[in-house]
């Protein structure tokens, strides 16, 4: 379904100095459930918008069902089929939030299927619909709606960024559930998750730790999670609330 | 009601959202003319002698009832100064659409002020809805400038809604309000400039008495080489709350200019004032196009939103 093929992205003046991605492959078949995890300032939000066309590579290319889709902008790799979830969401004054779930559906969403998608992310829908996405919204609200308008697209490939920030303990395990039936409503679809924590590792059917814009090592769940239990690549549920 | 040409009914549809003769009291004043016009059992409309222009009385305890007084232009180089004022009674509570669209085809300016004052009585309420708009390919000028004096006694409420949107080059809009006891003055204005338009909108509001109140809001979006100035001067003077709010998005060469002011002459005054000028972040830009909208689709989203 998609495949990074030998991508670099290097920032700076002049067409770049500073790597911050060096040569990453893989590929994502149809039906998985990928989670990139590795510690901090390794380069995994930036795979995440290299793979939305946010940013572009410096060499390399991405293929997705077979198509190379590196010359691609950020909207028409949206309509091919590729959703994404920022981990710092936008607020728009003057938007609601019915508003951006009818934009992300692409089409007339009815009151009571943008309900569904509130629902099944933790929001009471009926006290949210008509919100405007702006600061009177906590960073938590903002994080399930912007899960919530990645749902409502249905695409086959989903990626979010660190989808559990801000995120409270209770409606964490929900996250968990949202993938869980993502996965499996759309037929063929993969979930890729920038995500550090055991938990959202542990649905994960394939691991790949990124170090330094570099693949540190990757496969599947469960011969790369129990290397990664107790460091900084796989933290656990104390560590959540802690952070909560 | 006289014959209308497809122009005239569509300037109609524009500045009051009427499609045929309203409900209530009306006056459709064309070309200059009133065209058509009653006068309901609470609200009468009555011609000035010495100006151009009408008198609107509105009977104390008047409730639930309407009156539409739209503005229509579309013959070049007209230009006019018209006087309507509006007698609120005691404890009424009604709705006034005012508005004025002109399209403008031949070289001629045309010009329309308005000058409208609202004397608000005991404990009512008004909601006034002004909508602008200006058409037409002409080189002649679609100017308006609208000046409004709203006085509100005790108890009293005016909520105002302005709204300029589209086609009208030149605009000077004033606005002056005297508050008394437990009065309330809401406003709502917006405002988008484009081509080599410019926009000047100035508040005067005076809180004169205790527990009055007042919220100014404007938000507006200055494109291509428009101009746009803000200026408020609110000033407190008694145990009162005053609230203003400048939001506007800047675009391509456009040129925005927010003067806020702020005087207390009460030491129980409290006022604030807010005011941002800035471009449409680039991630909410990126947010809707991740969502499958083209970068142009985008912004007018996000215009279409802020100014909603």
């Amino acid at each position: 379904m998609l495949e990074l093929k030998n991508i670099s992205f290097n920032v700076g003046p002049d067409g770049g100095t500073k790597e911050i991605i060096k040569d990453v492959s893989f590929r994502v078949p149809e039906n998985r459930l990928c989670v990139i995890t590795g510690p901090n300032g390794g380069g995994k939000s930036t795979i995440a918008k290299l793979i939305a066309g946010i940013e572009k590579p410096s060499e390399g290319n991405i293929f997705f069902k077979g198509e190379d889709i590196t010359p691609l902008n950020v909207t028409e790799r949206a309509k091919k089929g590729i959703g994404f979830a920022f981990q710092q969401p936008v607020r728009f004054k003057g938007i609601n939030v019915i508003d951006l779930l009818r934009i992300a559906s692409g089409k007339q969403l009815s009151v009571a299927d943008a309900c569904g998608y509130l629902s099944s992310v933790g929001l009471c829908a009926r006290d949210y619909i008509d919100r405007e996405i702006n600061a009177n919204l906590s960073g938590g609200e903002l994080k399930r709606i912007e899960i919530a308008t990645v749902l409502a697209r249905k695409t086959s490939l989903s990626v979010f960024d660190e989808p559990e920030a801000g995120i409270d303990l209770w409606s964490f395990q929900k996250l968990i559930d949202v993938f869980r039936k993502l996965r499996s409503s759309i037929e063929g679809s993969s979930i890729i998750i920038i995500s550090h924590q055991e938990r959202i590792l542990d649905i994960a059917d394939e691991i790949i730790v990124l170090k330094s814009g570099t693949i540190e090592r990757m496969g599947p769940k469960e011969k790369i999670l129990p290397e990664l239990i107790g460091t900084s690549s796989a933290v656990g549920n104390c560590k959540i609330a802690e952070d909560n | 009601m006289v014959a209308l040409d497809e122009i005239q009914k569509r300037l109609l549809k524009e500045v009051a959202d009427l499609h045929s003769v309203p409900e209530g009291a009306f006056n459709i004043r064309s070309n200059s003319e009133s065209v058509a016009r009653r006068s309901s059992e609470n609200i009468e409309i009555v011609s000035k002698t010495e100006v151009s222009g009408m008198d609107i009385h509105i009977k104390p305890g008047t409730v639930n009832e309407s009156v539409h007084i739209p503005v229509i232009m579309t013959q070049s180089g007209l230009q006019e100064t018209v006087y309507n004022d509006f007698f609120i009674g005691e404890n009424s509570d009604v709705l006034i659409v005012a508005g004025c669209g002109i399209d403008n085809c031949g070289t001629g300016d045309s010009r329309h002020d308005g000058v409208h004052r609202f004397f608000v009585g005991r404990n009512s309420k008004i909601k006034y809805v002004e909508k602008h708009y200006g058409s037409g390919e002409g080189s002649g000028k679609r100017i308006l400038n609208p000046a409004t004096e709203v006085y509100l006694e005790k108890g009293s409420c005016a909520e105002m809604e302005m709204v300029q949107i589209k086609g009208v080059d030149d605009t000077v809009r004033t606005t002056t309000a005297e508050l008394a006891e437990g009065s309330r003055l809401v406003i709502r204005e917006r405002l988008m400039t484009h081509g080599s338009q410019s926009a000047d909108s100035s508040y005067i509001v005076n809180l004169n008495e205790d527990h009055s109140s007042a919220d100014i809001v404007s938000r507006s979006v200055a494109r291509d080489e428009s101009v746009q100035k803000f200026e408020v001067r609110l000033t407190g003077k008694a145990e009162c709350t005053g609230h203003t709010e400048c939001d506007s998005i800047i675009m391509d060469n456009g040129r925005i200019i927010a003067v806020p002011g702020l005087e207390a002459e009460c030491v129980d005054a409290s006022l604030v004032h807010e005011a941002a000028i800035g471009k449409i972040a680039g991630d909410q830009i990126i947010k809707l196009m991740t969502l499958g909208l083209t970068e142009r689709e985008a912004e007018e989203q996000i215009i279409s939103g802020f100014l909603k």
